[in-house]
Parts: C-alpha cells; sequence; structure tokens
C-alpha cells in the first residue's frame, strides 16, 4: 500500500505527489523547481517561506527538524524519549537493516519525534511524524512515543498537539503495528476525558491506520492545504469499485468539503491560528468583561 | 431606495423631500429653514406613529429584509479571535449553519448561528440558510466540544426552516434535530438563544433550547411561515398577512406568552438601517444574561433549563368538567 503511494505518480497526478522527474530536474540545492507550477525559485527563498510555493501554494514536504524550526518558538524544544528503537518482533528479513539505513539518512531513529515546547509562549506537547524515516509508518515506537506524548500532556494539564505523516501502518511488525491504532487512541480518550485539548494538523500524506485513529481524534481536526488524507488506496478503491475517482478524490479540501475537518490552513499562517485556539484554551477563563 | 417596505414609504418619502429642500437652500438665497422645521417636526411624529405602531406582517418584513444583518456579521461585531469550525466528521459542512470559537469580552465561547447568503451566489452556497442534517450535526458537535472545554454557547437563529428535500430526509432531517433538543437539554454549560431574524419551526428550535431566549425586536418565531398557516388554515396562501396577526409570531407576542425572555430593541426601522448599533444593543443583553449563567453550576444551569421549558403550555382542569369520563 506504501509503495503504490509513492511511486504510482506517473501516470496520473495524483493530489500533490511530487513526481520524480520533477524534482531531478534542477540540481539539488540552491534552485529547487516547484512540483506543480514548475516555477524554480532560490531555495533559500522557499524555506524562508516555510517551504510554501511562492508562486503557487504548493506545499513541499518538511521533516520533523524543519516543523520544530518553524512551529515552535525559537530554542523552546526539549524531546522526549529520542533513544527509543525498534527491535524487529515478526524477525522480519532486512527489517533491521532498513531501520538503519533510514536512522543514517534522517539523522532521527523513529518515524516520530515526540517531546515540550512552546507555541507563541503557550506550552505544548508535541509529536511530529516524519515521512522521510520508513514513510512515517507507525510501528512499535511511534505507537509508544506517541502514547507517551500524551500522556505528558495529561500529567502536565497542557494540549497535545500532533503533525501526522505517515503512509499507515508498517507491515514489518504486523498485528503489533495495527494494535498502535488502539494504544495511541485509548490514550487519547482518557486524555480527553481528563479535558485535554487535542490539535490534529494532517500533512501530506496521512493514511491507512494513522488516519484512522490519532489524526482524527482531535478536537480540532486541521491540515495543510492539498495534502493526501484517506483510508484506503485510491487505486484499490478504484479496482474494488471499478470507477475512476474525482481528480481532488482524498486531498485536503476533499475532506472538509466532506465534513471531516475543522479546516484547511496554510504553513504560513499554522503557527498563529494554533496559537490563537490555545489561547481560547488557556484554563482560568476570568469571569471580567475586557473591552472587545 | 433599495429595500424600501411598504409600511414605511410616508416616512421614507417625507425624509427624501426634506433633504431635496435642503440641498436647494444650499444653492440659493431662498430661506427655508421654518419650512424644514416644519417638515422635520412632521416626521418625527409620523416616524413614531409608524414604527410604534407596526402591525405583525409589517415585522415579517422587516425580518425578512434582504440586508436584515445575519449571524456573520453580528459576530465579527460582538466577538474577537472568531475560528471558524467545519463539517460534521461524519458526511459534510453545511453551510446553511456557521460555528466556531471566539472571545466575548476577553470571555471564550462558542458561538454557532443559520446562515442566509446576503446575494444569490451565497444563497445558493449556504442553501438560503436552511439546513441539512449535517448542519445540526456540525452544530451538536460544536456544542458538545463547548462542553467538554466549559464554554458557554451562544446561539442565533436565522431561517425559514430545515429544508425540505429527499437528501435531508434521506439522512435523517427529523433525528438531527431531536436530536439537538434532546442534547441541548443536557449541556452543562450557560446555552443563550437569539431570534436574529426568522424563527422558521423545528429547524430554528434545532438551535433554540437553551438558558435564555431572546428575540430581536421585529424578529419572528413559528411553527410555520404565514404563508404556509393561510394555506392550511384557510387553503389561501395570499392571507399570510392575516396568518401572521393570528399566528403570535412577533417578539412582543412570544413575550406575551412567556416563551421567550428579553426582547432586543431594534434600531429605528429596523436592524439592518445601522447594524454596529443593533450590535451595541444585542452586546447588553448578552452581557447581562452571561453574568447572570456564569455564576451558576452545572445542575442548576440544567434545571433551570427544565423548569423553563417545562412552564411552557396552556391547560386547566375546569371546576364544572366539559370533557369525556
Ligand atoms: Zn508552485
Amino acid at each position: 500500500m506504501l509503495k503504490e503511494l509513492f511511486t504510482k505518480t506517473k501516470k496520473k497526478k495524483y493530489a500533490t505527489i511530487p513526481s520524480e522527474s520533477a524534482k531531478q530536474d534542477v540540481p539539488e540545492g540552491i534552485m529547487t523547481k516547484c512540483p506543480n507550477c514548475k516555477k524554480i525559485m532560490y531555495t533559500k527563498e522557499l524555506n524562508k517561506n516555510f517551504k510554501v510555493c511562492i508562486q503557487c501554494g504548493y506545499h513541499h514536504q518538511m521533516d520533523s527538524a524543519e516543523r520544530i524550526e518553524s512551529f515552535l518558538d525559537a530554542g523552546s524544544f526539549r524531546e522526549l524519549d529520542r533513544e527509543m528503537v525498534s527491535g524487529n518482533p515478526l524477525g522480519f528479513p532486512e527489517y533491521v537493516d532498513k531501520l538503519e539505513k533510514d536512522r543514517q539518512k534522517t539523522g532521527i531513529n523513529e518515524a516520530v519525534v515526540t517531546g515540550l515546547g512552546t507555541v507563541n509562549g503557550f506550552d505544548v506537547s508535541i509529536a511530529i511524524m516524519d515521512a522521510t524515516f520508513r514513510m512515517g509508518s507507525m510501528g512499535s515506537v511511534v505507537g509508544e512515543k506517541i502514547t507517551r506524548a500524551i500522556e505528558k500532556a495529561d500529567e502536565l494539564s497542557i494540549p497535545f498537539i500532533i503533525f501526522t505523516a505517515s503512509g499507515g501502518a508498517r507491515m514489518q511488525e504486523g498485528v503489533l503495528s495495527l494494535m498502535q491504532m488502539a494504544k495511541t487512541s485509548v490514550a487519547l480518550k482518557r486524555f480527553s476525558d481528563n479535558g485535554g485539548l487535542i490539535i490534529s494538523i494532517m500533512t501530506h500524506p496521512t493514511t491507512g491506520g494513522v488516519s484512522a485513529s490519532f489524526a482524527s481524534l482531535g478536537d480540532y481536526n486541521l491540515a495543510e492545504p492539498g495534502a493526501l488524507i484517506g483510508f484506503a488506496g485510491r487505486r484499490i478503491i478504484e479496482q474494488t469499485i471499478r470507477e475512476e475517482l474525482p481528480e481532488d478524490f482524498q486531498t485536503s479540501e476533499f475532506l472538509l468539503k466532506h465534513g471531516q475537518l475543522d479546516a484547511v490552513i496554510s504553513r504560513t499562517e499554522l503557527k498563529d491560528k494554533i496559537a490563537g485556539i490555545l489561547e481560547i484554551h488557556q484554563p482560568g477563563g476570568v469571569f471580567q468583561w475586557q473591552e472587545n | 431606495m433599495a429595500g424600501e417596505l411598504e409600511f414605511e414609504k410616508p416616512v421614507l418619502e417625507l425624509r427624501k423631500k426634506i433633504s431635496e429642500l435642503k440641498e436647494f437652500t444650499k444653492n440659493t438665497d431662498v430661506d427655508l429653514s421654518s419650512e424644514i422645521d416644519k417638515l422635520e417636526a412632521r416626521l418625527e411624529k409620523l416616524e413614531a406613529e409608524i414604527y410604534e405602531n407596526m402591525k405583525p406582517w409589517d415585522r415579517v418584513q422587516i425580518a425578512r429584509h434582504p440586508n436584515r444583518p445575519t449571524t456573520l456579521e453580528y459576530i465579527s461585531l460582538l466577538f474577537t479571535d472568531f475560528f471558524e469550525c467545519h463539517g460534521d466528521r461524519a458526511f459534510g459542512d453545511d453551510e446553511a449553519i456557521v460555528g466556531g470559537i471566539a472571545k466575548f469580552h476577553g470571555y471564550p465561547v462558542t458561538v454557532i448561528g443559520h446562515q442566509r447568503g446576503k446575494d444569490t451566489k451565497e444563497n445558493i452556497r449556504r442553501n438560503f440558510g436552511m439546513p441539512h442534517p449535517e448542519g445540526y450535526r456540525k452544530a451538536l458537535r460544536l456544542m458538545k466540544q463547548a462542553e467538554k472545554f466549559r464554554r458557554p454557547i451562544i446561539c442565533f437563529i436565522d431561517t425559514k426552516g430545515a429544508y425540505p428535500g429527499k437528501a435531508a430526509e434521506e439522512r435523517g432531517q427529523s433525528e438531527a434535530i431531536a436530536r439537538n433538543l434532546f442534547e441541548m437539554a443536557g449541556l452543562k454549560v450557560p446555552v443563550i438563544c437569539v431570534v436574529i431574524g426568522e424563527g422558521g419551526s423545528g429547524g430554528a428550535l434545532a438551535l433554540g433550547v437553551g438558558n435564555y431566549i431572546h428575540m430581536l425586536e421585529n424578529s419572528t418565531y413559528s411553527v410555520i411561515s404565514p404563508e404556509g398557516a393561510a394555506a392550511i388554515l384557510w387553503k389561501d396562501s395570499t392571507l399570510a398577512k392575516k396568518a401572521a396577526e393570528t399566528m403570535k409570531i412577533t417578539a412582543p407576542d412570544l413575550k406575551g406568552l412567556g416563551i421567550i425572555d428579553e426582547i432586543i430593541p431594534e434600531v429605528k426601522g429596523g436592524a439592518h438601517r445601522d447594524v454596529a448599533q443593533q450590535a451595541k444593543y444585542m452586546d447588553k443583553v448578552l452581557k447581562d444574561s452571561m453574568s447572570e449563567l456564569l455564576v451558576l453550576d452545572e445542575e442548576t444551569l440544567i434545571s433551570q433549563r427544565y423548569e423553563k421549558y417545562k412552564r411552557i403550555g396552556e391547560y386547566s382542569f375546569p371546576n364544572e368538567f366539559i370533557g369525556v369520563k
């Protein structure tokens, strides 16, 4: 399923997945070519604009480090459980090697980075999934780290924010992966019943078991524009129903129209919008009128 | 002038004449000030006569005025930091109802309301403010969210009614409305409802079970539109004017029946004549209501709401029994 998502892009333009050829037209580094509108721009300029295309608004993929940098207040992030790593519970051939390769490639140990930080001064517990590590797939470590971040939010009575980016469950951990959906949901339920605030921000792509668990359980379910969000893969659906699906199928905008999202928010205004929500949820609303 | 209403024509004509005279004197040496004074005195009397003796049908016309301020206009004037939340998380986002979180004088609240369009294009998008089940389910979702975070809820009512359509029935229009009545009864936070335009039947009531129900002076609240009532009662929808009188649908009528708590005064000639001023009148009433409700505990809020609706209805056990034994 994962493979499908990321390689099957030549024949049809699905959502906003950049085609491999577009990526390679321009040498990595100084210049970046927008896979959507083909504009070539300075990488520096693009990065300054939160990696949002200056011409067409296309949201380029962000890894967890870039997300922390752009979303949290400078220097506020304290990472939790950085050293937690996966085992190989099913003895899957090459799984250990693949993990090691991705650790080397990305500089992180798993597909989610968790910790504490502040957003315009408001304390939060945060989990940021990273699609550059094993396509953001969820195995035991992803489930456990997210659960711990939720428990931390509960313990400190602060909001929990999650950025999702995942192809779904991690096949190499089999049913243990599936159960992470339940584990994280159970933790969210307890946190929610204690009055905890949950904000989910779905980024490209949020699919499968991740979309069918914590990604969809926010008090506020938000998404970046043009993200692919859905449960089943497009091709599987097309094969099952023997029908071609509409162009915008399973995009953020499609989900908004179908009642699944509170709002689609551009990355350029995401931090301030979220800070606004956090402010409204600050405890101890004093009963005293101010001038509007 | 666009949006002129029949009953206020004499006022508007006189007003026009006065301004014409004023314009005229600017450009000549002729002194008409005593004439103008006289006319202005007459205007004042005429305004009092007309606006203080509005018939129910006149109010229906104002309540339906195309320029009448909508929920979103009141939201922008009364609240800060509004963040709109879309969708029922099940089927769709019904734009005939808007809702979200905001601050009211610094205090976090949830605001929900019917939303008409201001022009044809917007009216199509918002289905003329006539919701489908997903609209009511979005509203309920936001109310439950407000309850979780202990925010008071403010509902603006302004609809001709729930949309009478095939898809609406298939998705359970009745259930959606009923569910809201049921769940709103149990909300552990203050709920304040304000009828700002037309309160059309069950589709209005589905946002209308609250601790306080207020109505703008020229809004209406009814079980059926005057046209509909006339068609059913007298098989003649042209008798809508008569039905408007009979059906007791104006704010003063509902106040008299003990259904609503307060009539919020309107700007002379209707809220659309000065929206900012109208918002100020509304602001005061909302502040007063919130101050009264925010000090009550959950149990009291729910029982106050219970008693409020329990009271409504008229019946008797006459001394001389007139029914069947
Ligand atoms: Zn572009």
